[in-house]
């Protein structure tokens, strides 16, 4: 049981379950599932359908945050990432030709992918601080969009493209499914191969792992260039959602959000150890959240009051203090030998609150 | 670190200005202000004109009006300047405009508030101001003129219709609202809720959409799970952006948008007009940008020192499928 307690995930699932349990008592249809013509339909799903952007942003963001980074970026470049594939489909003349869109959407992760090669040169070669190199993006990008767009929302009719985020494959939405893939993806390579220890190491003292033989500007390069070829596909989802490239309102604040989800998901904007599976959480909180907003019925007024509150709220319940100050209560309950015990849980993963 | 969370937090505040605003119309004022424009043969009219940025199609649609209006053929020249939304930068540019000395100096206001000092300054260098679209806190004789939209009547318009159409039968209605504490989304409801006053018609729910597609078609899924298909009968949308979201929750939820869900609409931009013609939409209330050759005329008057009417509404046209088929292959924007 204290093993369970102490996980590090412990408390970010507690906020998760309960958000639905809270939500399933206000309106117990919140956690209907129907099965129609082979595909699973209800709230649950469509968070995991809505999630997906969110979900392949954050996991980049992680993954830079791990490096004593940050990626502002990220918007904009599905801003752009969106405006690239939508103009190519617009201008082909066959809206509707799989091998157009396959184009498209290539061209697209591809362009994103220079851009967060461009964040990873400003921070890991010339040496700028992240969030100053990665702002420069973050203002010129979504005008980069637009002028892509020739300052207009671009539309297209094209069941191939829409199908990406409106697309059911093995009776689930096919947007969830490219999350779950990136998921799994990053967990296989930053898991299962050194990456994940080194980018750790590069992220808690990048001058020591360089002497220790760390090859850490690449590692901090491919960060920011995984991260942009994830907030392209983020940005394909969110343009396929619409049918539409709205450069203006694509992934607008969504790397407050990514941001939010990693350190709800108990990495610190420190850098260093990191956890995917946290990020996961994180962000299936916040898209919950938003569902619950809408779900409840809180008018528009007070939505982001509430979303402040609740999210103080799950924040301040990870916090070390607050777990010391629970445990120490249950703990003066109990015997002096647990007290010990939580002492060391405290001391286990700080969850730093920014 | 916390510093870093801190300063992107104010970057993103900041960024979140970028108000769509949106208008009512002018062609019959417009033909008017082209005649007697053209007539004149005289000086050159020298008008600097301070636009909020370009953060929108209908920004840019109002630009495109603005120096058309404000051309070398009808007798002025335009000095323009795009403020990308930074108030400071706009308020510098309207100074700049004055130690330049233009004869006159046309504001689409970024904020409200802020604008006393700026203002009186041109009062003292004898400039004229018209503000056109948004409008000011500042003492109105400070400024000659605004020239801008009512939103209030552009939602009486579509309640109007609605109260019309499905007044007489029990009718669930949900609001997509735009930006929450915006001038047109306050005005667009309030004007709406005055017309379908006494009707059948019930608001069930009202939520924000934020003036985007994705919000508007987020919005509508959410309402959709929370009431079921089948007990929704009406969606009005602050905007066309956000109704061409809903449409999209309503088709992947397996019904049919125009018919099993009505929709009215505020805006007339081209892709709303288009899904109107295609009966996906019910009825759309015009929001005109092409205000330019309205504020044309009044700088003209009051250039010559005539009198102008101190504020001008440009009134909305309506559409229903049948004017929107008439009136798509001559639309602008």
């Amino acid at each position: 049981m204290t093993a369970v307690y102490k996980h590090r995930l412990f408390w970010p699932i507690v906020s998760l379950v309960t958000l639905i349990a809270i939500n399933a008592i206000a309106r117990p249809q919140f956690i209907k599932i129907t099965m129609r013509d082979g595909e699973l339909y209800g709230p649950l799903i469509s968070i995991l359908r809505e999630s997906a952007p969110l979900m392949l942003v954050a996991l980049g963001m992680t993954i830079v945050i791990a490096t004593r980074g940050i990626d502002l970026s990220v918007g904009a470049t599905m801003a752009v990432s969106g405006a690239v594939a939508l103009t190519i489909i617009d201008g082909s003349g066959d809206p509707g030709n799989l091998g157009t869109v396959l184009v498209a959407c290539i061209v697209a992760v591809l362009v994103s992918l220079v851009l967060g090669a461009w964040n990873g040169f400003l921070v890991s070669v010339v040496g700028i601080q992240p969030i100053i190199a990665t702002l420069v993006l973050m203002l010129a990008g979504r005008g980069v969009a637009l002028l892509i767009t020739g300052g207009f929302i671009t539309t297209v009719n094209s069941e191939p493209f829409a199908f990406i985020a409106s697309g059911y494959l093995l009776a689930l939405p096919f947007a969830f499914l490219i999350g779950v893939v990136a998921i799994v993806a990053m967990s296989l390579v930053e898991r299962r191969t050194a990456l994940g220890v080194l980018t750790e190491a590069v992220g808690i003292n990048p001058e020591a792992s360089r002497l220790a033989g760390v090859r850490s500007r690449s590692i901090i390069w491919g960060a920011y260039m995984v991260s942009g070829v994830l907030a392209g596909v983020a940005g394909l989802i969110y343009a396929s959602n619409i049918r539409a490239a709205d450069a203006n309102a694509a992934g607008v604040f969504i790397e407050l959000y990514a941001i939010l989800a990693v350190v709800l998901g108990g990495t610190s904007l420190n850098g260093g150890k990191f956890s995917i599976a946290g990020t996961v959480v994180g962000v299936l909180i916040i898209q919950t959240l938003e569902s619950s907003i809408l779900f409840l019925g809180v008018s528009s007024a007070q939505s982001p009051v509430f979303f402040g509150f609740v999210v103080a709220l799950v924040v301040v319940v990870q916090s070390p203090r607050m777990r010391e100050g629970l445990a120490s209560l249950s703990g003066r309950l109990r015997s002096r030998g647990a007290d010990a015990r939580n002492d060391a849980a405290r001391n286990d993963d700080k969850v730093e609150v920014a | 670190m916390k510093k870093r969370f801190l300063t992107s937090m104010a970057f993103a505040g900041v960024a979140a200005f970028a108000l769509t605003a949106c208008s009512s119309d002018g062609d019959g004022g417009s033909a008017d202000a082209s005649g007697d424009t053209g007539g004149g043969g005289g000086d050159t009219i020298v008008v600097g004109f301070a636009q909020t940025g370009s953060e929108s199609g209908w920004r840019s649609a109002n630009t495109e009006s603005m120096k058309t209006a404000f051309s070398e053929e009808n007798g002025f020249e335009l000095i323009f300047n795009a403020a990308d939304n930074d108030t400071a930068a706009q308020i510098e540019a309207v100074r700049g405009f004055i130690s330049q000395g233009v004869d006159a100096i046309v504001i689409a206001p970024i904020v409200e508030d802020g604008w006393d000092d700026v203002l009186q300054e041109a009062a003292d260098a004898n400039i004229p101001v018209i503000l056109e679209d948004r409008t000011v806190s500042a003492s109105d004789d400070l400024y000659a003129a605004w020239i801008g939209l009512d939103f209030e009547e552009e939602g009486v318009k579509a309640g109007e219709w609605a109260a019309e159409m499905y007044g007489g039968e029990a009718t669930k209605m949900v609001v997509l609202e735009g930006t929450t504490g915006s001038a047109p989304a306050n005005d667009r409801a309030t004007g709406f809720d005055s017309a379908i006053e006494g009707t059948m018609i019930e608001k069930i729910d009202s939520q924000t959409g934020d003036f985007t597609r994705d919000g508007g078609k987020s919005v509508m899924e959410g309402f959709i799970q929370n009431y079921g298909v089948d007990n929704i009968d009406l969606v009005y949308a602050h905007n066309d952006d956000m109704a061409l979201g809903a449409i999209e929750a309503i088709k992947a939820a397996g019904a049919v948008p125009g018919e099993d869900i009505k929709i009215i609409s505020i805006d007339a931009v081209h892709d709303g007009m288009q899904a109107l013609v295609d009966g996906e939409i019910n009825y759309i209330v015009e929001c005109n940008p092409l205000l330019g050759d309205l504020v044309a005329a009044a700088v003209t008057a009051v250039v010559n020192g005539d009198s102008v009417e101190p504020v001008q509404y440009v009134e909305d046209l309506a559409f229903d499928q049948a004017a929107a088929e008439a009136a798509l292959p001559d639309r602008k924007y």
